[in-house]
């Protein structure tokens, strides 16, 4: 890891008004994280504990009320557009409905610039890295959540961004093609070694993935708790580290960690 | 093809009660007293499709049937400019639409079919006044959708656009406005209709050509089968206006998911 981490969230605090003059909501506070240069991390928090907040104030698509995004070491301003060495994979479908596969791909390098033709070959080589060669005319409501999923992976990646932030990309998958979906990101990642902050509210698969996992508290008022070093051999496939003793162990630890933390949250739940 | 059949059975039977209860001295009158009342108030409908024969053997109707046309084509393209380009600017400029709220509500509740005898003094008694009306009517039905669509565009899908490197103006024409244009065609049955009905009224309130001019010429000398070949005509028209929109819609919007589609892989 270089001296300089790619992302860093220093003192981090996102306060909203409160509906309708009621009282403000802290989602996150005084939080700080670091993700290194070709670093994995993960990011895991009961449910509602502002891991997308956290996310959004990475990408600055969100202003935090406090505390200074720098990426790469340089400051990011909110007011001054969005940060421009990171793609974002969402959670929801974030894809064009009204474009083909292949449109959708090409997006960004569109939105840049880049003559039709030479963004049309990056596209085929992407859908075809993401096992989608020959989807590429299918509108996204004809392929399947799986294939959808892939298409946002390779419309983030041709754009080579620097860093990845992922907002739970694969919650909506069933279970074995969520695991086929992990392997391929890692086995992309493997490639060039971006810097990753992947969240998630999937211990198992955090594990699985990362170099790091960050355990958040429960909201209002999130931070990190947490910090645990995944030192699991690579490359890795999912499906079977799941079984090692060592995932077990880590497994076991970390989800000393969070397991108050997901009582409190679903406790205030209730009583909301 | 069964449908098709009874869908056929039913206007030859709807043709054929109306020929019997008009046809005079056929049926002994049971409301009118004399024999040819019947006939002089719902026409009848031999002598009806006689007078459409004429008009189009003769080529008379071919005039007003093209300015009708036209009325409705720019009273609908213009409408639909309007309503597209200040939709989605009221939709993505919060201060402006709660300026023009009130006025915005005012100028739809207002029934606009008034408005059709201020526009012939406006535009005078050719195209324009006709046009005018039919795009009063146009403008509110895309106006509305056009918001609508561009206020319930996913924010997910801005933030994508947006972290791809989408400029404002990108934003706009890639997401926006496709976004908008869904919702045009949602409205585009309906915009045609009305741009019709805006023609047609147009023309009925004062016109010196179109179809509604022929339907009320034929009504100032009581010539009640005329008139209802101007009203079958308008008809047979608007059914191929709404096929036409159908086909144009079928083709443009190929991204968009059918109920019975079972194509996923």
């Amino acid at each position: 890891m270089s001296a300089t981490p790619a992302l860093a969230l220093d003192d981090i605090t996102c306060r909203f008004a409160g509906r309708d003059g009621g009282a403000p909501y802290t989602a996150v506070e005084n939080a700080t994280l670091r993700v290194g240069e070709g670093e994995f991390v993960s990011v895991v928090g009961p449910t509602g504990c502002g891991k997308s907040t956290l996310l959004n104030v990475a990408a600055g698509l969100l202003a935090p009320s406090a505390g200074v995004v720098s990426i790469f070491g340089e400051r990011l301003q909110a007011a001054q557009g969005v940060n421009r060495r990171a793609g974002y994979m969402f959670q929801a479908d974030a894809l064009m409905p009204w474009r083909t596969g292949i449109e959708n791909v090409v997006a960004g390098l569109d939105f840049r610039g880049v003559p039709r033709a030479e963004a049309r070959q990056q596209g085929d080589a992407w859908l075809r890295r993401v096992g989608l060669a020959g989807f590429g005319d299918r509108y996204p409501h004809q392929m399947s959540g799986g294939m959808r999923k892939r298409l946002a992976l390779a419309q983030t990646l041709i754009m080579r961004p620097d860093i990845l932030l992922m907002d739970e990309p694969f919650s909506a998958l069933d279970v074995q093609t969520r695991q086929l979906m992990e392997n391929e990101l890692l086995a992309l990642w493997a490639d060039d070694r971006k810097s990753v902050l992947f969240i998630t509210h999937d211990l198992e698969e955090a594990i699985a993935l990362s170099d790091r996992v960050v355990v958040l508290s429960a909201g209002p008022g999130t931070r990190p708790i947490g910090d645990f070093k995944i030192d699991l051999p690579r490359p890795r496939d999912v499906s079977e580290i799941r079984m090692t003793p060592a995932f077990l162990a880590l497994h076991r630890e970390i989800w000393g960690a969070m397991k108050d933390e997901v009582l409190k949250a679903y406790e205030r739940q209730k009583a909301a | 093809m069964r449908l098709r059949a009874l869908q056929v059975l039913i206007l030859a039977l709807l043709i054929a009660v109306w020929y019997l209860l008009t046809k005079p001295g056929l049926v002994p009158n049971f409301y009118f007293e004399q024999d040819n009342r019947a006939a002089f108030f719902f026409g009848e409908p031999q002598k009806v499709f006689q007078v459409i024969v004429e008009w189009f053997s003769s080529g008379e109707i071919f005039a007003h049937l093209w300015i009708t046309l036209l009325e409705t084509a720019l009273g609908f393209v213009i409408g639909s400019v309007f309503g597209l380009a200040i939709g989605l600017w009221l939709a993505l400029s919060r201060t402006a639409s709660a300026v023009m709220d009130p006025y915005i509500k005012g100028f739809n509740s207002m029934p606009r079919v008034v408005l059709a005898p201020i526009f012939a003094v406006w535009f005078g008694l050719g195209i324009w006044s006709k046009v005018a009306l039919g795009v009063t009517l146009v403008f509110f039905v895309v106006f509305f959708n056009v918001y609508q669509g561009v206020r319930e565009v996913s924010p997910t899908l801005i933030a994508n656009a947006r972290m791809l490197g989408a400029s404002p103006r990108q934003l706009l024409r890639s997401i926006y406005l496709p976004s908008a244009m869904s919702w045009v065609f949602a409205s585009l049955h309906n915009a045609v209709g009305l741009a019709f009905v805006g023609a047609v009224v147009g023309e009925y309130l004062g016109s010196a050509r179109g179809v509604g001019y022929l339907i009320l010429q034929a009504e100032g000398t009581f010539d009640v089968n005329t008139v209802f070949a101007g009203i079958l005509v308008l008809t047979v028209f608007a059914l191929v206006l709404d096929a036409a929109v159908g086909m144009i819609e079928a083709r443009l919007m190929t991204w968009q998911p059918r109920a019975s589609e079972t194509e996923k892989v």
